[in-house]
């Protein structure tokens, strides 16, 4: 009972806590979820109003309630003599110069609107918008995935690529089938490239760094702790200042705009912390499994891969998430390296947008294709974060 | 099956030495307990054998063979540790097939091997479990069970019961030893608790301080102590000792100690004449000391007063905290549960003489050796 009574003292306690933490999540969560509502939102959307309209009614449909819907019925076809829902008789009234006569004039020897003051020009223009979606005349929807197409096959004209390419009015570089997907220019090129980038470059440093990890904890050499040392120390080396040197390298040796080149810088830079992290985590496994190993007559080889590996999991997959998550989200080293020879994501989503700043609805759907590996990367390793995967081995 | 020889084996870590000049044989199929206090230099000497730690000087010797410069998997060894150092990863099952595996037996053999050694310590319906899934004792047993299939010429235990809670610490030393006698093979025991190192042992090496003290049977380890660090080590309670001089009394030899003098039995004065006028130390085990109502049989009595300080009632006997004298160190008795004595109370004691150890300090000052 005392438990009870203080485990609900706890939750009362930590309830601030909580609503802080519920706050912050929400504060962090908006931008993130605009983008992702607005990526989804036709371009004309986009220009016109704010992503959180969404939520709201379509347009005019405030102005129709007060001044129509007592007569017209909610669906407009509740008069037969002036159906709303009639797309015949909308099309008549396309602009508000032609309804609002209408509207000020008499019926029937009775004023049109009767009680309820006459709408003014804008309120009239906004009333024929919702009477067009009650005909069914304007279909368009809120929702669309052009902007994700468009992004994907590098579309860069003024309507959408499934526009252009229903009116076979596309531009040269456009097949209008699967093939766009490769179109240097476009998102679904620039994905596959980042992945030929970002997976041998997290695979090799992490896995030279586990070598050379399970060395410095488990191996007596000379020198062990001071080479460490200066491995540790390194991390100090901005990456920036060594462009300029590694590029003229990489010039002579012919590694510029080649995969090779950028795996090798990736695989240089992440290894002191790599190595840095998997030897403070393989460093603390008990010394007894290994020496156990060693009785039971395991090499230096087979305790690596037999123990010390499976046991480094956790601290292996944070590496792996990090160090993925830091080359996936590049664009320095990429766009020096690289450059527009192999565009990886982060080069392309620079240009999406024009130098006069069109194109920016493509920026959300560009970002979201990007955020969509690193997500699954992250959601599949991270439950190794929690996991103790010593449980049991030793005593306790 | 092998014998297992020290040869004056020096272990230094830096300036510090763990294991100092520490020589002896054991014969096939024995059961060495090596015992001492923490720091004593027993789990390095244990780990020197197991090829975990290279020796500074000397040389060890399984089957005759000098192992110096061959690695811990060449040794034919198997160790179970305190900490069990079972593979967190794997099953119980590919636990102790580990090092079967890496020996490249065939499949079944492995098979085979491991359902014996499983059946040997009821482990076999574990055999699907994890580590982190089994019990303190159960972990022990897969610990052990992984030492036995790999069926090699020596055991080296260090220190696996210490996790234990104290019940199941009884039932995993009688069936220690029980498995030493299945198995007959040389067993190497590390262990702090002389407890433990009395029951299993065959013979029993004391050390202290990387030095060994003595290494005999259990019998005569607690019948004849060499020195005063054996003596006050083995048993429990432990040997009470007293600060003395032996002279001579009446033509009788006597010790005399602060508050108190006893008569050394006639057959024992050869031995102790020499030491006349000198200070020794006198020890004399609670088991020992009687109340004088209730002698056993056949004993050299030697009667003195003292006060008692504090009882403790065991139920099947009775400790008893005395001193001589009122400002006199305590000595503890182990006395007949009959015993009925008031704290505060004066009563006599009965010593007897027949087991008593005298020590002489002038041999040794440090750790004085036990005359006889």
């Amino acid at each position: 009972m005392t438990r009870d009574k203080n485990a609900k003292k706890q939750g009362l306690k930590n309830l601030p806590v909580h609503f802080i933490l519920i706050g912050l999540c929400v504060i962090w969560l908006v931008p993130t979820i605009g983008l992702l509502v607005t990526s989804f939102r036709p371009v004309q959307d986009i220009n016109s109003s704010g992503w959180w309209t969404i939520f709201s009614k379509p347009k005019g449909y405030e102005e129709y309630q007060t001044y129509c819907a007592s007569c017209h019925g909610e669906d407009g076809s509740a008069l037969p003599t002036a159906d709303l829902s009639d797309p015949d008789l909308v099309q008549n009234y396309k602009r508000s110069f032609t309804l609002l006569p209408s509207l000020t004039s008499d019926i029937n020897g009775q004023p049109h609107m009767a009680d309820i003051p006459v709408p003014d020009e804008t309120q009239t223009a906004d009333i024929i918008a919702y009477m067009k979606r009650l005909a069914g005349i304007d279909t368009s929807s809120t929702f669309t995935l052009d902007n994700y197409i468009d992004a994907f096959t590098g579309y860069r004209g003024n309507n959408t690529y499934r526009a252009d390419c229903a009116s076979g009015k596309q531009s040269l570089d456009l097949y209008c089938d699967i093939r766009d997907l490769m179109n240097p220019r476009g998102m679904g090129r620039a994905f596959i490239n980042s992945v030929l980038v970002a997976v041998p470059s997290t695979l090799f440093p992490i896995l030279i760094a586990s070598f050379a990890a399970f060395a410095f904890s488990w191996m007596d050499f000379k020198g062990r702790q001071w080479l460490f040392a200066l491995l540790v120390g390194l991390q100090v080396v901005p990456l920036q200042m060594t462009l300029i040197p590694i590029s003229r390298l990489f010039a002579q040796l012919g590694l510029n705009g080649t995969f090779m080149g950028i795996w090798l810088f990736h695989t240089g830079f992440g290894l002191p912390y790599a190595i840095y992290l998997i030897r403070n985590f393989m460093g603390s496994l008990p010394k007894e499994i290994f020496e156990s190993a060693y009785i039971d007559g395991a090499s230096h080889w087979t305790a690596f891969w037999k123990l010390a590996m499976p046991l480094s999991i956790p601290a292996l997959a944070s590496l792996t998430i990090f160090q993925f998550l830091w080359i996936w989200n590049d664009l320095l080293v990429a766009l020096v390296f690289l450059g527009g020879q192999h565009p990886v994501l982060t080069y392309q989503i620079g240009n999406m947008v024009t130098s006069l700043g069109s194109g920016w609805h493509l920026l959300t759907a560009a970002a979201f294709i990007s955020m969509a590996l690193p997500m699954i990367v992250f959601f599949l390793l991270q439950r190794y974060f929690v996991r103790g995967m010593l449980a049991g081995s030793v005593k306790g | 099956m092998a014998n297992v020889i020290f040869e004056h084996v020096v272990k230094k870590f830096g300036d510090v030495v763990a294991v100092n000049d520490l020589s002896f044989v054991l014969e096939d199929k024995e059961f060495l307990v090596l015992v001492g206090p923490s720091g004593c230099g027993k789990t390095t000497a244990l780990r020197c054998l197991a090829g975990l730690e290279e020796v500074s000087s000397g040389e060890i010797k399984i089957d005759n063979k000098v192992v110096n410069d061959i690695p811990p998997k060449d040794r034919d060894i198997a160790m179970v540790f305190q900490s069990y150092a079972l593979y967190p990863h794997m099953t119980v099952f590919d636990n102790m097939a580990f090092g079967l595996k890496l020996r490249k037996v065939p499949k079944d053999e492995i098979k085979r091997k491991v359902d014996v050694a499983a059946k040997v310590l009821n482990i076999e319906n574990l055999m699907k479990r994890k580590p982190k899934e089994l019990s303190g004792g159960q972990r022990q047993r897969v610990a052990v069970g992984r030492a036995i299939v790999r069926e090699p010429k020596v055991f080296l235990f260090d220190e696996p019961l210490s996790n234990l809670d104290a019940k199941l610490r009884v039932q995993m030393r009688t069936e220690i030893t029980k498995l030493h006698q299945r198995l007959q093979t040389t067993f190497i025991y590390v262990t702090h608790d002389q407890m433990e190192a009395m029951t299993m042992g065959t013979r029993i090496a004391v050390l202290n301080l990387g030095v060994l003290q003595q290494i005999d049977t259990p019998q005569t380890l607690y019948d004849k102590p060499k020195n005063l660090f054996v003596a006050g080590f083995i048993g429990s309670p432990a040997m009470n000792f007293f600060n003395g001089k032996i002279e001579k009394k009446d033509s009788k030899l006597v010790i005399k100690a602060d508050g108190f003098e006893v008569e050394i039995p006639k057959e024992k004065n050869k031995t102790y004449e020499y030491l006349e006028g000198k200070k020794v130390i006198f020890g004399i085990r609670p088991e020992d000391i009687h109340n004088p109502e209730f002698l056993p049989a056949g004993i050299k009595p030697a009667l003195i007063k003292s006060i008692v300080d504090v009882t403790e009632l065991m139920g099947n006997e009775i400790f008893l905290h005395l001193k001589p004298r009122e400002n006199d160190p305590v000595y503890v008795a182990r006395v007949d549960p009959r015993t009925r004595v008031q704290v505060g109370e004066e009563v006599k004691i009965a010593f007897n003489m027949e087991n008593i150890h005298i020590f002489d300090p002038s041999k040794n000052p440090e750790n004085p050796i036990a005359i006889r």
